[in-house]
């Protein structure tokens, strides 16, 4: 059986965790008390001794990236919490700001602490009008009680969030087109280098992380990073919200230790497929990784293991196929995302994926023709590589997966 | 009211900011370190007020923001949730990506469809719907979703959609 650990999820569940009391009378604010005791840097060597990783997508160890900032304090530093959710299959980020709203802006301002921050945004995805309303109230509540604002807790430091929407663009998740964002453009992902570290908001030194990841710090500071490495896996510690929907019996959010059992998580946790279907296809990382079929699901959800079985954690979204599943038509609804969701700006995505679309489209009324999936193959290696930001280079992977693993579904539609 | 875009009128009185939106707007000036990054939450404010971002309003608030009006059509057309005509008085968004398809989405489309008699992307004549498809709304272990207005409504049947539809009447 694996074990459910609630590490992010302790407080889901208990009522009225919006309400600032409640979260101190369960221990909350305590790790940021701790937190202000130490000096910055330490806090910064104790994440990087935790390897916690990002949980955005790529998985980059946080301390790491941390460290990126400039040494020399020059200009401001800011910090964005990401929590755009676009990535199709993936609504984990909003079970901890719905319910348990402080714990991420203490872990938000441990951050800030860690990194000398001056200010922090968190970036949410316009349609999340209420979860945004709860944040701006946690915000409100914690600057009443000085643990925002100036001179936070008598500790000399200052620091404040400011909470902003989105307005339907999954390519703002992206971390320099979310800051182009934040700045009031079209959320065209920059060219990195250089990274955000460097040049980031308003061109000064920002670190952009996940939901998931800042809520994780509370505890690394109140436990330490010995005891957090304890849970999860070789070099990918703690614990991951793995979000299951599809065909399951029992989709939603569940928590358990990095490295999880793909087939054990959808058989246990969610209860397995519905209906008594039968397995037939699954997307482990939300719509941008590599679909696996239904015999090739015993593999353990962390990001190596992910890559070596031939996808990627990515958000951690599980989005599970029965039989019954066409899996020609979810491909065109894949392709139709991102192209909808391409900003434009570099031909392989734009042009690439628009002509994969088009093909394909072809295909499903019935009007496809012999070499239209050698063709589609050859664009995405086209693509693959060729692209500014990782989108349009998941897009044509995500299809050219979909195409490998289920060809002969495609073929009956050319023949 | 002005309906089409041949009939816009970027001066047109109806949509002159009222000094409540004013002081809004120079409120979120005022809170971040840069001006320009008051604009989205600014077209925000606009289209809870109109419904839509009426192109008087653009030019009002480019002279706010210091900005010209090319730059905020430049972000109203990049993102999909600003309406850039107006939409109807409950807009319906289904999500129309994998998990909600997997779990039948597009019956509820269809049925919403039928029921409206409109297709997506239309607005029923008397200005009341607006029906839309849109990417993953997040909230996919509860599929299928649709949002109308800046409510979510997760878990759908078609029996439920009625009665949704109905208590909007
Ligand atoms: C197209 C695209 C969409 C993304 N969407 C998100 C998102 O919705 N949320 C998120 O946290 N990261 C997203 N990312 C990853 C971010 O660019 C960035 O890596 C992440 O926010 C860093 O945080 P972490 O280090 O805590 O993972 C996206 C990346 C790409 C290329
Ligand atoms: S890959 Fe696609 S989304 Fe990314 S920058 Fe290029 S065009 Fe834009
Ligand atoms: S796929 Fe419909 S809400 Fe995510």
């Amino acid at each position: 059986m694996i074990e459910e650990k609630k590490v992010l999820t302790r407080h889901v569940g208990v009522a009225g965790m919006g309400k600032i009391d409640n979260y101190k009378n369960v221990g909350g604010y305590k790790a940021l008390e701790i937190a202000l005791t130490k000096d910055p840097d330490e806090l910064v060597d104790e994440v990087k001794k935790s390897f916690l990783r990002g949980r955005g997508g790529a998985g980059f160890p946080t301390g790491f990236k941390w460290a990126f900032l400039p040494k020399e304090k020059n200009k401001p530093y800011y910090l964005i919490c990401n929590a755009d959710e676009g990535e199709p299959g993936t609504f984990k980020d909003r079970q901890i700001m719905e319910h348990d709203p402080h714990l991420l802006v203490e872990g938000m301002i441990i951050a800030g602490y860690a990194l000398r921050a001056d200010l922090g945004f968190i970036y949410i995805r316009g349609e999340f009008k209420w979860i945004a309303d709860i944040l701006e109230k946690a915000i409100a509540d914690a600057k009443e009680a000085n643990l925002l604002g100036k001179n936070i807790g008598g500790s000399g430091y200052d620091f404040d969030i400011i909470v902003m929407r989105g307005a339907g663009a999954y390519v703002c998740g992206e971390e320099t087109a979310l800051i182009e964002s934040i700045e009031g453009k079209p959320g065209c992902p920059r060219m990195k280098p250089p990274f955000p570290a460097n040049v980031g908001l308003y061109d000064c030194p920002t670190i952009v992380n996940n939901v998931e990841t800042l809520a994780a710090l509370p505890y690394i500071m109140e436990h330490g990073a010995e005891e957090y490495k304890k849970m999860g896996a070789f070099q990918a510690a703690g614990t991951k919200l793995y979000g299951i929907s599809g065909h399951v019996k029992k989709p939603g959010v569940y928590e358990y230790p990095l490295g999880t059992n793909l087939r054990e998580l959808i058989e246990q946790a969610a209860g397995g497929v519905k209906d008594g279907k039968k397995l037939k296809a699954v997307i482990p990382g939300g719509l941008s990784a590599p679909v696996v079929k239904g015999d090739e699901i015993d593999f353990d959800l962390d990001f190596d293991a992910c890559l070596k079985a031939g996808t990627m954690l990515g958000s951690g979204g599980v989005i599970v196929m029965d039989e019954d599943t066409s899996i020609p038509e979810v491909a065109m609804t894949q392709i139709n995302f991102f192209v909808h969701e391409s900003c434009g700006q570099c031909t392989p995505c734009r042009e690439g994926l628009g002509k994969i679309q088009q093909i394909m489209k072809n295909m499903l009324t019935g009007k496809g023709k012999v070499g239209d999936l050698e063709t589609i193959l050859k664009l995405t290696r086209t693509i693959s590589g060729t692209t500014l930001c990782p989108l349009g280079d998941a897009g044509a992977k995500a299809i050219e997966a979909m195409i490998n693993k289920f060809r002969h579904e495609f073929e009956s539609l050319v023949n | 009211m002005a309906t089409s875009p041949s009939t816009y009128k970027v001066d047109d009185p109806e949509y002159k900011l009222t000094p409540e939106m004013q002081t809004k707007i120079d409120e979120l000036v005022s809170k971040f370190p840069e001006k320009n990054s008051a604009l989205m939450p600014a077209l925000y404010i606009i289209q809870d007020e109109f419904g839509w971002i009426p192109p008087a309003a653009i030019s009002q608030l480019a002279e706010i923001l210091d900005t010209t009006p090319n730059k905020i059509y430049s972000v109203v057309t990049f993102y999909t949730m600003y309406n850039e005509k107006p939409v109807g008085k409950y807009h319906i968004q289904v999500c129309r990506n994998v998990s909600c398809s997997l779990m039948g989405a597009k019956h509820i489309v269809d049925h919403l469809s039928e029921k409206l008699n409109i297709q997506p992307g239309e607005t029923t004549e008397d200005k009341k719907y607006t029906l839309s498809l849109v990417e993953c709304l997040g909230a996919c272990g509860s599929a299928p979703v649709m949002m109308i207005n800046d409510t979510y409504y997760e878990n759908l049947t078609v029996k439920k959609v009625d009665n949704i539809l109905e208590s909007l009447q």
